[in-house]
């Protein structure tokens, strides 16, 4: 392990990386702080640049950066605008916006800083226990392992859609799954329902669904509905400082959030935002009858529990992504088309093969947080100033950005009309509420687990692989509990709040 | 009908259609030998078909209790928006599609740019024309030069 961090620290330093984490750190806090922008377009968008750099180590750390940077700039939004732009950040609005309206901004962004460089931090350093452990184990899994495995986290996402969604996500899920067999696989040598059109021949564009699903959709939402932001107070953001005592009030908070953050962010998906909600519960809870009312009003508790959980889960969602190759969450599946475009393969062999992209990731990540950390506290106000580009040229460049994207992975203009074509289907999904991200993950996960599934079968001659390996039977059953019991549990609560899962 | 339920029935449309290619034509091409194989081309989507039809069964019929929440963005009242805005945005993309391959780079996207905010409502010209100008030079630098993707510059006609 020792050798391991001693690689990554070296590429981690190294100057072209280090330049990749203070980029990518930049970029992710200045469009996460836009309202209406989420990671998922931010990082659909630099993918195509991420790509053509060639270096898989540098282009994680940067996508990475992007990653927990736009987590870290929708803190602000939520604190200065109560306009959260990212959905992992709507917790934090909860007591950080009250904050702001009593004239404390700069305090509420220091504690929001505080917490979410110890979140971060904390579930770096839990990655590194964990992902190898993790991997070890999932060095004796077979393909019919693996695509067990792949039901479970895809059938997780449908499981925490939220109440009433289920069935939504497992059609998104589906149909995801659909698109991924258009195109040539590679297993069978033939192309399959391409419709004899030569362009699907090699299957959809994972960028321009990455586009069509998340930024364009984004980019439409905000051009049919501005969002009315207003700054709160005079604007002005001052007295920077916490007091010794109040740091000693959320060193607890920090602590117990960023641990409970990682492991829920392990979970496939529950996210970042999943974290924030029930970190920020959690703390109300257990807090004492005097600050439970201070709670929505301001707490530093209650704005330090969703910060540091939301970045601690950010982190977390790299631990089956980089030991399983499974993403968990729409973010961490995009980072994986990047990985598969730049040939490299996350799962437990990631470790043996390119120990150099794994750690020095994890290393880039306390570099980013550090950088976070610097970049916020004192620049802040400055940063700040980004909230009021006027949206007449934000719009057109988030779109431009987007057809950029498309046509540099393919040069193929054709490419831009399919992503306006399902962009708009994407729109009209995300009005009827259907979930998005299961959708991509489908996608992506496809290719992958009809390759362990065809090889399962060969194996076995059949579907015997299923009752005969004890643990694929397990991970199966575990899939259909996950899917089956949330519908059940909605039909029991109906009245229960509305689910908040969406949008990492 | 509500808007998801419409689109569950398209959904529905989707999978039935798939399911058709998947069971009934896709394996009358199979080689001999292949046939052999325990897994063909064709099972994985006959699987996903079925759990296609199931799901957007599911979603047509309301079999799934859903608490109505309210929507970012209303569908009933579409109107109400800048959808004008946003249609126009979207054909100008189209353009954009049809445009960048003929008139080269620099001309349609920094046209694209000044559109896109001219339609947005922005009037000062004094502010939009420099900064699509140099945005448009800019991101063309950097592809070009830096990542090394070529892009035809300017119009066809003049070379290039």
């Amino acid at each position: 392990m020792l050798e391991g961090l001693l690689i990554g620290l070296q590429t981690a330093l190294s100057l072209q990386n280090l330049l990749m984490v203070i980029g990518g750190c930049l970029i992710g806090t200045f469009i996460g702080m836009l309202p209406g922008l989420g990671p998922m377009s931010i990082i659909a968008i630099m993918i195509p640049v991420a790509i053509t750099m060639g270096d898989p180590s540098a282009a994680l750390i940067l996508l990475a950066g992007v990653y927990y940077g736009a987590i870290f700039g929708g803190s602000t939004s939520s604190i200065l605008l109560n306009a959260p732009g990212v959905a992992g950040t709507v917790a934090s609005s909860f007591d950080g916006y009250p904050m702001a309206r009593q004239g404390k901004a700069g305090k509420a962004l220091t504690v929001a800083a505080i917490a979410s460089f110890a979140g971060g931090s904390i579930g770096a350093l839990l990655l590194m226990v964990f992902a190898p452990a993790l991997s070890s184990v999932a060095l004796l899994f077979h393909s019919a392992e693996y695509f067990a495995l792949m039901v479970v986290g895809l059938s997780a996402i449908a499981a925490f859609a939220g109440t009433g969604q289920v069935a939504k996500a497992l059609m998104m899920t589906v149909l995801g799954l659909i698109m991924a067999t258009v195109g040539e696989g590679a297993l069978f040598n033939l192309p399959r329902f391409t419709m004899g059109v030569m362009d699907l021949q090699s299957g959809f564009g994972f960028i321009t669904l990455a586009m069509a699903m998340f930024a364009l959709p984004e980019a439409l939402f905000l051009v049919l509905k501005p969002r009315s932001a207003q700054a709160s107070g005079d604007g002005e953001i001052k007295d920077l400082r916490i007091s010794r005592d109040e740091a000693k009030a959320i060193a607890p908070v920090i602590g117990r959030q960023s641990l409970q953050g990682f492991f829920i962010g392990v979970l496939p998906g529950a996210g970042a935002t999943i974290a924030s909600f029930l970190g920020y519960a959690v703390e109300r809870n257990i807090a004492s009858k005097a600050e439970q009312d201070e709670f929505g009003k301001g707490s530093i508790k209650g704005l330090a529990a969703p910060e540091s959980a939301n970045n601690a889960a950010c982190t977390g969602s790299f631990v089956p992504l980089l030991t399983l190759g499974i993403p968990g969450s729409g973010t961490t599946a995009i980072l994986l088309g990047a990985l598969i475009a730049l040939n490299v393969t996350p799962g437990p062999r990631l470790m043996v093969d390119d120990p150099q992209i794994f750690w020095a990731v994890i290393m880039s990540m306390f570099i980013g947080n550090l950088v976070l950390l610097i970049l916020n506290l004192p620049l802040i106000p400055y940063i700040a100033k980004v909230l009021s580009i006027p949206r007449n040229y934000l719009i057109p460049f988030i779109l431009f950005f987007t057809l950029m994207g498309a046509y540099i992975g393919q040069n193929n203009a054709t490419e831009l009309l399919l992503l306006v074509g399902f962009g708009i289907c994407a729109t009209a999904l995300k009005f009827a509420d259907y979930p998005l991200a299961p959708l991509l993950i489908g996608f992506i996960l496809g290719g992958m687990m009809e390759d362990n599934f065809a090889r399962s079968m060969q194996l076995y001659d059949g579907i015997a692989f299923i009752w005969e390996r004890p643990m694929t039977l397990g991970l199966l059953v575990v899939a259909l509990v996950l899917v089956v019991l949330p519908s059940y549990r909605a039909r029991r609560a109906k009245n229960r709040a509305e689910g908040v899962a969406d949008g990492d | 009908m509500a808007l998801d339920r419409w689109i569950a029935l398209i959904l529905l449309g989707i999978c039935l259609i798939y399911g058709y290619a998947a069971w009934f034509t896709m394996d009358g091409g199979l080689a001999p030998f292949m046939r052999r194989n325990p897994i063909w081309p064709s099972t994985f989507p006959k699987v996903l078909s079925v759990m296609g039809v199931v799901a957007s069964t599911i979603i047509l019929l309301g079999l799934e209790k859903t608490t109505a929440k309210e929507a970012e963005i209303d569908y009933r009242r579409l109107g109400d928006y800048h959808l004008g805005q946003a249609l126009f945005l979207l054909a100008l993309m189209v353009a954009y599609a049809l445009c960048l391959r003929p008139l080269g780079f620099l001309l349609s996207t920094s046209a694209f740019l000044m559109l896109g905010s001219f339609i947005l409502g922005e009037r000062k010209w004094l502010v939009m024309v420099p900064i699509a100008l140099i945005a448009t030079t800019v991101v063309w630098y950097l592809v070009q030069q830096v990542l090394g993707i070529y892009m035809r510059p300017f119009p066809g006609f003049w070379g290039g």
